[in-house]
């Protein structure tokens, strides 16, 4: 199984987030970066299938050079090797063309499986499966809890979270598959997979070593952009009360006293 | 005028709240025409609702495919409808299903995106709270036909009864797109409550209430009060309640009139997903819990002896 996993780099989630005054771009330079939570799990599904089938796992990130600790976590994990999308001329890119330009990536690796998390941590947009299935062209399996893969038929079937339970959705490979966090419990690199990752494969790209035109990408090449920006007035705590024996009165004499009942 | 074209959110023909919503939004600015994607019989379920909330128009694609893939088929209808139309922009609603198909249209018209909107300007700015909603953008769409994305509750639903001229959609889909095959659907949870997102009040279970049988509290109360159950990360990480049911980062988003958090410390990641709530109420025993520096009402106490109080004395002032 030829494996590709996406990463993503992004600010800390306890970090204060915010954006860049002059571009409004995320501001990636005042705070903490991390492997986006939810890739870990996208890192660890793409690991269990190499380990059931056998394979090899490529990590893929788009981001700025130092954008390396994420696949440097990546393959300390366990993957094999990495491809690394860098250049300046990036920055600013949307969801649209961060795709377009992973698909370009991707599609040369030629993947059976394409795996990604249900979402980043900095944008929440929750797209970049069903954006890189329609780039790609490829099965769109997201919002994925379990993933199984028949070798023999060439076949993955995931179930995907519904409102009320789940569908049952196939695919025949080469697949697109997104992951939610409830998927299974990422490891931690050990010792030895830090030592390794080291010697791991690293492959730096640029814009013009993909084909993409660089007046496709990044701040330029956006569909959207941001007009204003302006932190949400704060909220403030209200009313605090200790309970007496008669807690669950007040807060109903609270909710009346707002109409809420 | 021009048209805005609504994607109807519907389950099973049923139009969901939502779908009024973005037709009343679709009314400031342009002549809203709804585009009606479900299996095949499902139309005659959702023809007087989107006429009742002024649908001037209603493209229809009734077709198997359409539930029957993941993605493909209703993204495929939809940038049809969208590049025969030429409509001002495309609005859909912030479920986990129609986003996606958002995203797909609008790669395949080469337009601008723009997700979980809480309101739209009748020139197309759109504002989002992003980072939790601790920061307001405003944005636009710079290319193309405007896709947006707009969450639930963004705006009061008003009817506005129109006669709908309807359009029959040529329903053949490519086989590109259905490489993503539904073979079966599973019903795990039928709760009967309303959905977690288009909720005016949400009830939430969090790590204080132990243990997975102690939902039921939450549940009682939810249901007292008409409410959608919730449930934070740490509830759901155990196994306590359905994923399908987690507010914060890496679950659903909620911006109730009235959010009661039971047993809930307040962490950023479940504030990412409620602080926009119009009224926060929150029963917790640590006195030092994150979420009192934010909500409008906190009771710090046990929530065993708190709920059961609070259940019962909402249900006698109802009864009275």
């Amino acid at each position: 199984m030829n494996i590709v996993v996406t990463v993503k780099q992004v600010p800390d989630t306890w970090a204060e987030k915010k954006l860049d005054a002059a571009d409004k771009t995320v501001d990636r330079q005042s705070v903490d970066n991390v492997m986006n939570e939810m890739d870990e799990y996208g890192v660890e599904e793409a690991l269990k299938i190499k380990e059931a089938h056998g394979g090899e796992v490529t990590v893929v990130t788009m981001g700025p050079a130092k954008a390396v600790e994420t696949i440097r976590k990546a393959l300390s994990m366990g993957a094999d090797k990495a491809v690394h999308l860098t250049d300046d001329s990036l920055h600013g890119s949307d969801a649209l063309s961060t795709s377009a330009a992973l698909a370009k990536v991707i599609s040369t690796l030629s993947p059976d499986i394409v795996i990604t998390s249900s979402e980043a941590s900095d944008a929440r947009g929750g797209v970049i499966g069903a954006l890189l299935a329609e780039r790609l062209g490829l099965p769109q399996l997201t919002q994925a809890r379990k993933v199984t893969v028949d070798p023999g038929a060439s076949t993955v079937t995931v179930e995907r979270l519904a409102d009320n339970g789940y569908a049952l959705v196939e695919a025949s490979l080469p697949v697109v598959v997104g992951v939610v966090e409830k998927i299974n419990q990422p490891r931690y690199p050990s010792f030895k997979g830090i030592m390794a990752a080291k010697k791991k494969p690293l492959t730096t790209l640029s814009v013009a070593d993909t084909g993409l035109d660089a007046a496709s990408v990044g701040l330029a090449g956006a569909a959207s952009q941001v007009v204003t920006s302006e932190s949400a007035p704060p909220r403030s705590s209200g009313t605090i009360v200790k309970d007496e024996g008669d807690g669950g009165t007040k807060v109903a004499g609270f909710l009346a006293a707002q109409k809420l009942i | 005028m021009a048209e805005v074209l609504v994607l109807v959110e519907h389950a099973d023909g049923e139009p969901k709240k939502v779908t009024a919503e973005l037709l009343t939004l679709a009314r400031t600015f342009g002549e809203p025409a709804a585009v009606f994607l479900g299996a095949p019989g499902t139309y005659a379920k959702a023809k007087d609702y989107l006429a009742q909330y002024g649908a001037a128009k209603v493209y229809v694609a009734e077709s198997d495919d359409i539930a029957g893939y993941i993605g493909g088929p209703a993204a495929e209808l939809l940038a049809k409808v969208a590049g025969d139309a030429s409509p001002v922009a495309v609005l859909v609603a912030a479920t986990a299903d129609s986003r996606e198909v958002a995203a797909r249209v609008a790669a395949k018209l080469d337009s601008g995106l723009i997700w979980d909107a809480t309101a739209l300007s009748p020139d197309l700015v759109a504002t989002q709270g992003i980072f939790g909603g601790s920061t307001i953008v405003t944005s636009k769409v710079t290319k193309g036909v405007p896709v947006v994305v707009v969450r639930p509750n963004a705006t009061a639903p008003e009817a506005a009864p129109s006669t709908p001229a309807e359009q029959v959609l040529d329903v053949a889909i490519s086989d590109a797109a259905k490489g993503a095959k539904v073979v079966d659907r599973v019903v795990e949870a039928k709760s009967g409550r309303p959905d977690l997102t288009e909720a005016q009040v949400v009830v939430s279970g969090g790590r204080g209430l132990g243990a997975a049988e102690h939902f039921a509290l939450v549940e009682k109360l939810a249901d007292t009060l008409g409410a959608a159950v919730g449930a934070s990360r740490a509830a759901t990480d155990a196994g306590w309640y359905p994923h399908q049911n987690q507010v914060g980062q890496t679950g659903k988003t909620v911006s109730p009139q009235l959010y009661i958090a039971v047993g809930i410390s307040g962490a950023i990641q479940h504030r990412a997903g409620m602080q926009t709530s119009k009224t926060i109420v929150a029963i917790n025993k640590d006195p030092e819990a994150p979420i009192f520096e934010f909500a409008d009402y906190g009771l710090v106490g046990d929530l065993f002896n708190v709920v059961p109080q609070l259940t019962s004395e909402i249900e006698t002032r109802k009864a009275g």
